[in-house]
């Protein structure tokens, strides 16, 4: 791992653990909601920054991990995280297994509208079968426990939603700097010459696709311990769009900026929402949120964590690309 | 499902298949010759419909009423405007990856729809159907089938041929076509290839905008409307093959059979089936059934 | 001398601000979609709730209202940081809301968990009243079933003896049409076909061919908003309202008659208000609401204007105090409200035992014809309330 992503995570792991002791009870459920929206965009991350493939159906593999854990604690008088958890995700890894190994076999755009075809697939059967339990969504009668130890406070589930991405990024940080990780950046700049020298390009993907839909499984569940209700929209399209909005945001091709990203993305929400500053227009507040949007793509295309060096190459006049800074 | 319902039914399924062509045809033309995915596409098309609801009394007024005449006019806004945004926005685009496509103009869906509730509010409204398309023609014993149903079709139809023809016979459609496989080519013969892109592009929003236009009457006219043809509509330029008109009106009917057929026969899973059936061509042909340019 | 005059005076002027210091203004949570295909609901909910607490002189059981609004876009996914945004951070005294059935669920979930008083001002989720309820939750509109019971009853009067139905594929739809099955059949009649149709599709011409290829004696339908103008319309397009009587609950004509035009003359819809009701309390609301905001009332004004209602006699009864939970809930259920749509009382799982009018279009209207269910109450199947 970079010695500068180990300083970044350090620090904002000791500021993240001391945080919600400054703040409100909805500050922490604020907080956390942005932490398992930032696992969900690191998920994708691996997708798209590490190997170049554009994935716009995350959220089935979300939707999965939480309607996993509804469904299954549904019977079980006390469940517990221990195996509910491995087995939410094992269930979204699996849908990912199914759709990666089909959806890989097209490119480009056809790879974009696949995912999103197989997401509303998803989407459809938990939205109109028995499977799904209705649409206006299920409660999660039965919170799982940890180790049989109830998590009950908004602060204890903070802390345990802060290991999870703490977890998620060791992962992440030491999948895309091992061989595999390497192999999967080799893809994404030139697949060609990956399969040349003699690698099974489809298995690398296929085991990316794999990994990323168990995390994207894994912030589902959080979300659903959370909310304790789940509901057909969690595997919405919008969903897929807003979780490639948050990289985008911070920065395509950096663990850091998924995660930069899907703050960014909250505050703007929260920022356009405020009837405090933004009076009655504040019910209009899709429309900032959209002009940020198109304005991040036009004029910030490597995202927040792109202005560092873009303020670099003007003082220096140099141009420093931040392709050296890949992780 | 005796012999009449079944040809009453393959008669409603080509009517949608042929009225989604409408939408999705503007898209793969977007999507196929200048490369980009729009995914602000259906917006366009709820344009379309609002302005034939806030256009057909002030024609009324100036003109005496004419639902050509609403329309034409529609189509002359909808042009300015795709021309205006294009320069705005899209021209940004080109050269971008897919995913920025993609996240811009899921901003302008955000944009369009705020806009839409700021001017025309949120109600739901009806457009009504001109007098002289109002008949019905019986069909079964208790069933009618509209007029203004098999007019949309016939339009549908005029407006594949009229894509084709220009496609494919005449020099702008040779340019257009040029223009998709090699940018710099043709812009190094002389041809101004930023004006040329332009104007395929207000065309395609036109016809999307057209298509909201002629379906107001049946379809009423409320927020949103645009999104649930969008996905749609994604699928069927995905299975016709991206940019190949023909493969966006075999894919639309496909669509439409399937569609139909799926609500009275599979009820249950009705929602799913297009997209297996997606799934299941894209499997056999990667990259849809007719390639752009085959 | 005259320092104790003017130190009456400075005692006269603090007293009286000391007194309203006693007392600080109610803080009420407005969690509505104010943006999306529901907002022109979310407002009229708003408005009809404002004009209430207008009609008080601004204050309900003595205390002042402050507004905290927040757009809950019709999204389940985003509804508990929505509703926690609100009971959390503002430190709201009551929510009310919303629409959106799926949205009212997971503010139920949290309203039961904190023990926050929440008004429902529409969504009619029939969980909501029945295992999900508690005495702190209220509803001011209906449950799901209850028009469609109505409807159904009024079916059976009528003769019919076998009807079909179309809906979303959603549980608004299937429990509108489970309520009209269960007193249509009561009644002696017979559901041949459910069908439905993917939420929100709106291709109807599949389904409107079943329909003519069976010929029912009837058909109910539930759709809302655009679905149910274009519902209507091709419904009437195909030629079918001449033979097979369309009838449903009255989301299906209300607020939807200017767009749905000739197509939906002389339609048969139930609902707990109406045009033409001629009512005293009616004429006065509507006249008022008009007058405020120059629109015409409409269901969801009534909903939003009986939930403040139902807040004003909480509060009148525990003086102000929303926390003694158990009076106020008390006195709700006590109360008979007088209500624009005639009065009603609340059921033990806080739903309104109400009047279910039969409406007929006439015009632009839904005029009300007869009453299609006297005191109907929602079961509340699976609900318990200590």
């Amino acid at each position: 791992m970079k010695k500068s992503q180990t300083v970044f995570i350090a620090i904002l792991f000791i500021g993240l653990m001391g945080l919600p002791f400054l703040g409100s009870e909805y500050a922490v459920d604020w907080m956390t909601k942005t932490l398992i929206y930032g696992i969900f965009a690191l998920s994708l991350e691996l997708l798209v920054g590490t190997t170049g493939l554009v994935c716009f159906g995350q959220a089935a593999f979300f939707g999965i991990g939480a309607y996993a854990v509804v469904k299954i604690s549904a019977d079980l008088g006390a469940p517990d995280a221990i195996y509910l958890l491995p087995i939410s995700m094992l269930l979204a890894g699996l849908y990912a297994l199914f759709v990666g190994a089909l959806s890989l076999r097209t490119k480009g755009v056809y790879f974009i509208m696949v995912t999103l075809a197989f997401a509303q697939m998803a989407y459809y059967v938990i939205h109109d079968t028995p499977i799904g339990g209705g649409t206006d969504g299920i409660y999660l009668y039965n919170k799982p426990l940890l180790f049989g130890w109830s998590i009950s406070s908004s602060l204890e589930f903070y802390l345990f939603t802060l290991g999870c991405l703490f977890f998620v990024f060791a992962l992440l940080g030491l999948i895309t700097h091992s061989r595999f990780g390497r192999a999967l950046s080799g893809i994404r700049i030139n697949e060609l010459r990956m399969r040349a020298i003699g690698y099974e390009t489809y298995n690398y993907k296929l085991m990316a696709f794999v990994i990323s839909g168990m995390i994207a499984g894994l912030a589902g569940y959080l979300f659903a311990v959370k909310d304790g209700f789940v509901n057909p929209e969690l595997l919405s399209w919008h969903l897929s769009g807003a979780v490639l909005i948050m990289i985008i945001l911070g920065g395509l091709g950096h663990l850091r900026g998924a995660f930069i990203g899907a703050f960014a993305f909250a505050l703007l929400e929260e920022f356009f929402r405020s009837e405090a500053i933004f009076g009655s227009f504040a019910k209009y507040w899709h429309l900032g949120l959209g002009l940020s949007i198109i304005f991040c793509v036009a004029f910030l295309p490597r995202g927040l964590f792109g202005i560092p060096s873009i303020w670099q190459s003007k003082l220096m006049g140099t141009k420093n690309s931040t392709l050296e800074d890949q992780e | 499902m005796d012999f009449s319902t079944f040809l009453i039914q393959s008669l409603n399924s080509v009517q949608y298949g042929l009225l989604l062509f409408l939408v999705a045809a503007g898209l793969t033309l977007i999507f196929g010759i200048m490369g980009v995915i729009n995914l602000a596409h259906g917006s366009f098309y709820m344009m379309g419909s609002y302005l034939a609801f806030a256009l057909s009394p002030m024609v009324a007024e100036a003109f005496g009423g004419g639902l050509i005449s609403t329309f034409i006019i529609g189509i002359v806004i909808a042009i300015i405007l795709g021309y205006i945004l294009e320069w705005m926005f899209y021209s940004y685009l080109y050269e971008r990856d897919h995913l920025q496509q993609v996240l811009m103009t899921y901003g302008l869906i955000l944009v369009i729809e705020e806009i839409r509730s700021i001017l025309v509010g949120d109600d739901v409204h009806g457009v009504a159907i001109p007098e002289w398309l109002s008949a019905s023609i019986q069909l079964s014993e208790v069933m009618t089938y509209p007029v203004y149903r098999l007019f949309i079709s016939g339009v549908c139809i005029l407006l594949a041929l009229a894509m084709f023809f220009v496609l494919s016979k005449t020099k702008l459609g040779m340019m257009i076509r040029a223009g998709s496989v090699n940018r710099e080519m043709i812009q190094s013969l002389g041809v101004n290839i930023k004006f040329l892109y332009r104007i395929v592009f207000a065309a395609g929003i036109a016809i999307a905008a057209f298509a909201g236009m002629v379906a107001a009457p049946v379809s009423s006219v409320y927020p949103g409307m645009g999104q649930g043809v969008l996905i749609i509509c994604f699928v069927i330029v995905v299975i016709g093959g991206i940019g190949s008109i023909k493969g966006a009106l075999i894919a639309s009917l496909l669509i439409g059979f399937i569609d139909t057929f799926g609500k009275v026969l599979l009820p249950e899973v009705a929602g799913v089936l297009v997209y297996v059936f997606m799934a299941m061509i894209l499997l056999w042909k990667p990259s849809g059934l007719f390639k752009a340019g085959s | 001398m005259k320092g104790i005059k003017y130190s009456l005076v400075a005692l006269a002027m603090v007293i009286p601000s000391a007194f309203a210091q006693s007392q600080p203004p109610l803080k009420v949570g407005m969690m509505l979609p104010y943006s999306g295909t529901f907002a022109a609901l979310g407002n009229a909910i708003d408005n009809g709730f404002q004009l209430y607490v207008k009609e008080q002189g601004g204050k309900i059981g003595g205390r002042e209202i402050t507004y905290v609004r927040v757009d809950d876009e019709s999204e389940p996914s985003k509804a508990t940081d929505n509703i926690n945004k609100l009971i959390k951070r503002d430190n709201v005294d009551v929510v009310i809301g919303t629409v959106h059935s799926g949205v009212a669920m997971a503010m139920a979930k949290v309203a039961k968990e904190t023990g926050t008083t929440l008004i429902i001002p529409n969504a009619g989720a029939d969980i909501i009243t029945g295992p999900m309820c508690a005495k702190n939750i209220f509803r001011s509109s209906f449950s799901n079933s209850q028009p469609g019971v109505a409807m159904g009853e009024v079916a059976a009067k009528k003769g019919y003896k076998n009807a079909m139905t179309i809906t979303w594929k959603y549980a608004a739809g299937e429990e509108s049409v489970k309520g009209f099955k269960e007193s249509f059949e009561k009644g002696g009649g017979k559901v041949t076909k459910e069908l439905t149709l993917p939420f929100p599709g709106v291709e109807f011409q599949a389904l409107l061919t079943e329909v003519a290829a069976a010929k029912p004696d009837v058909v109910y339908s539930f759709f809302a908003g655009g679905g149910a103008v274009k519902f209507v319309k091709d419904y009437a397009a195909a030629g079918l309202n001449k033979t097979i009587p369309l009838v449903g609950p009255g989301f299906l004509t209300d607020g939807t008659l200017e767009a749905q035009g000739e197509s939906a003359q002389g339609m048969l819809t139930a609902l707990h208000y109406g045009d033409n009701l001629n009512i005293k309390r009616d004429n006065e609301f509507r006249l008022a609401y008009a007058k405020q905001y120059k629109l015409q009332p409409d269901v969801y004004a009534v909903q939003g204007y009986d939930a403040a209602q139902m807040l004003a006699v909480g509060l009148k009864a525990t003086k102000g105090d929303i926390s003694k939970k158990d009076d106020f809930a008390k006195a709700i259920r006590s109360t008979k409200f007088d209500s624009p749509r005639g009065s009603f009382t609340m059921s033990n799982a806080n739903n309104p035992i109400q009047d279910f009018y039969l409406r007929q279009v006439v015009g632009k209207e839904n005029k009300v014809i007869g009453i299609a269910s006297k005191s109907l109450a929602d079961p509340a199947r699976g609900c318990n309330i200590q």
